[in-house]
């Protein structure tokens, strides 16, 4: 692929019209682990995969609160999204300091991509290496953007980002009519169905993945590890036709031994790994 | 050539008082509910006191644009520490942060008489009272406002704090059951009621335990 010549600065076309900088900024999101987002009517599901470098270091947090409203799910430069949360965080704040009312959804991610477009027109700057799932509730109902880094936005019903999110994408694109009017709890299971779709065979635990709901008189909160495992494994025994049908069901025996044994050894040789040290 | 003065001031005395008492489990903060103005009552039913952090809040007597401003920015700062740190804040921390953000305004102050109430890391109750421009201190009991020339010396009579200067240290907590305390509370804001013209109509108490928090009202004199 030689498009070296153009892709010095974000501050030069390519004769093509393109900025590859902003393009590579697009690409780092995708080698970033997976996130996932869907909505119904009442309610925002985020999701993503959490995988620790090694056993001895925490996972890397890629859910963040922005208020009781509103929260991110981030792929790609986990540093960048960092910055970006506080930066969402900071505008809720002075904005509820303003209005005395909750920041419209979609005021912030305006205000996000316009931050995100003047990153692809300054020779001194980078684009931002994050993609942003960002999922809230304001009075207009529940919404879900995707914010990239070439400063554009769009509103999904359900989307995933990341590596191997097309599979995740795959399962939703077949599913998301359905999620209107879904209920919570559906919701949440459709999520995590997502998830592993992303996992490709490996097994779907609630310590390599993390779930945040918020909702219609629900606060936005990131589920602990306890009650994720437990939804996990009632879909896991029951739910196998539901999924894509990767396995067959002479494999569910062993996965309901597998997640038996799984969670044991889970909890029983490394705990510190399991608990993300900084849960909210 | 006499110097000019101003012809109107940026600051205005809503009135009405204020008061907090600490117990060894408990934390006690009281506010009348009227606000006025020179000789008249803006209203009879507005509160003085703020809820900053599940165990910290904050009574402030003064010019009540002032007291809004302030307890606005502190809910913020407190936002700000929930999103870096996953947790409230402390009550001696929010003491800290009070005369912070009142010592930054020292040239331009708020005016606003605070007393700030709650519990510390070890579940007993602490004080922190201040002056208009953040000099603070942590106490056993303190009034502020209108009535806390009437208020104090009553208090003070009542539950003698132990000085600070004490060698060995002291607690600086009052032995004072929590029933006990809401009576003296009520009592004194009776008192306070009868010769304070700015503080009367309603008194909101607020009570802060191990099991949560609980609010109290009780009538006082309207005239």
């Amino acid at each position: 692929m030689f498009r070296n010549q153009y892709d010095t600065d974000v501050t030069t076309w390519s004769p093509a019209g393109r900025l590859f900088q902003v393009e590579y900024a697009m690409e780092a999101v995708k080698q970033g682990s997976a996130a996932i987002g869907l909505r119904s009517k009442s309610h925002v599901v985020l999701a993503c995969v959490n995988k620790a470098n090694s056993e001895l270091s925490s996972h890397q947090k890629k859910i963040f609160k922005v208020d009781d409203h509103i929260g991110v799910a981030i792929a790609g430069l986990t540093a960048d999204g960092r910055v970006l949360s506080r930066y969402m965080r900071s505008e809720c704040i002075n904005y509820n300091y303003t209005y005395e009312s909750p920041l419209p959804v979609g005021r912030l991610v305006v205000q996000l991509a316009d931050k995100a477009q003047v990153c692809t027109q300054r020779s001194w700057k980078r684009p931002y290496g994050v993609g942003l799932l960002v999922g809230g509730l304001d009075e207009s109902g529940a919404h879900l953007y995707y914010n990239c880094p070439s400063g554009n936005y769009f509103e999904y019903q359900a989307f995933a980002i990341g590596s191997r999110s097309q599979a995740a994408k795959t399962y939703l694109e077949r599913r998301f009519e359905s999620f209107t009017d879904s209920t919570r709890e559906d919701l949440i299971k459709d999520a995590l169905i997502a998830t592993r779709e992303t996992l490709q065979g490996e097994k779907l635990r609630s310590s390599i993945c993390t779930v945040a709901v918020m909702g219609v008189g629900e606060p936005f909160h990131i589920l602990d590890q306890d009650t994720v495992q437990k939804l996990i494994d009632a879909f896991e025994i029951v739910g196998q036709d539901e999924g894509p049908a990767a396995e067959p069901d002479a494999a569910v025996p062993a996965e309901q031994a597998a997640a038996g044994e799984g969670a044991g050894a889970d909890t029983g040789s490394a705990p510190e790994t399991d608990v993300a040290p900084m849960d909210i | 050539m006499t110097k000019q003065h101003a012809n109107w001031s940026p600051y205005d005395n809503n009135g009405g008082s204020v008061v907090a008492i600490a117990g060894a489990d408990y934390c006690v903060v009281a506010a009348d509910t009227r606000m006025s103005t020179g000789y008249s009552i803006l209203t009879r039913g507005y509160s003085k006191i703020c809820k900053l952090a599940d165990k910290s809040f904050m009574a402030s007597s003064g010019f009540q644009a002032d007291v809004k401003a302030l307890q606005k920015h502190l809910s913020a700062k407190h936002l700000i520490y929930q999103h870096q740190h996953n947790k409230q804040m402390s009550c001696p921390a929010m003491a800290q942060l009070l005369s912070n953000t009142l010592y930054y305004k020292r040239f331009f102050p708020y005016y606003a008489f605070n007393v700030l109430g709650g519990l510390d890391n070890e579940g007993k109750g602490c004080v922190f009272t201040y002056d208009a421009v953040g000099s603070y201190e942590r106490v056993g009991y303190s009034a502020q406002g209108s009535g806390s020339t009437l208020i104090m010396p009553f208090l003070d009579n009542q539950l003698k704090s132990p000085s600070p200067l004490l060698l060995p240290a002291v607690d600086a907590v009052t032995p004072l059951s929590e029933g006990e305390a809401i009576d003296l509370v009520k009592t004194v804001f009776a008192s306070a009621t009868e010769r304070d013209i700015y503080t009367g109509d309603r008194l909101e108490i607020v009570v802060l335990n191990a099991d949560g928090t609980r609010y109290e009202y009780m009538e006082l004199r309207k005239d």
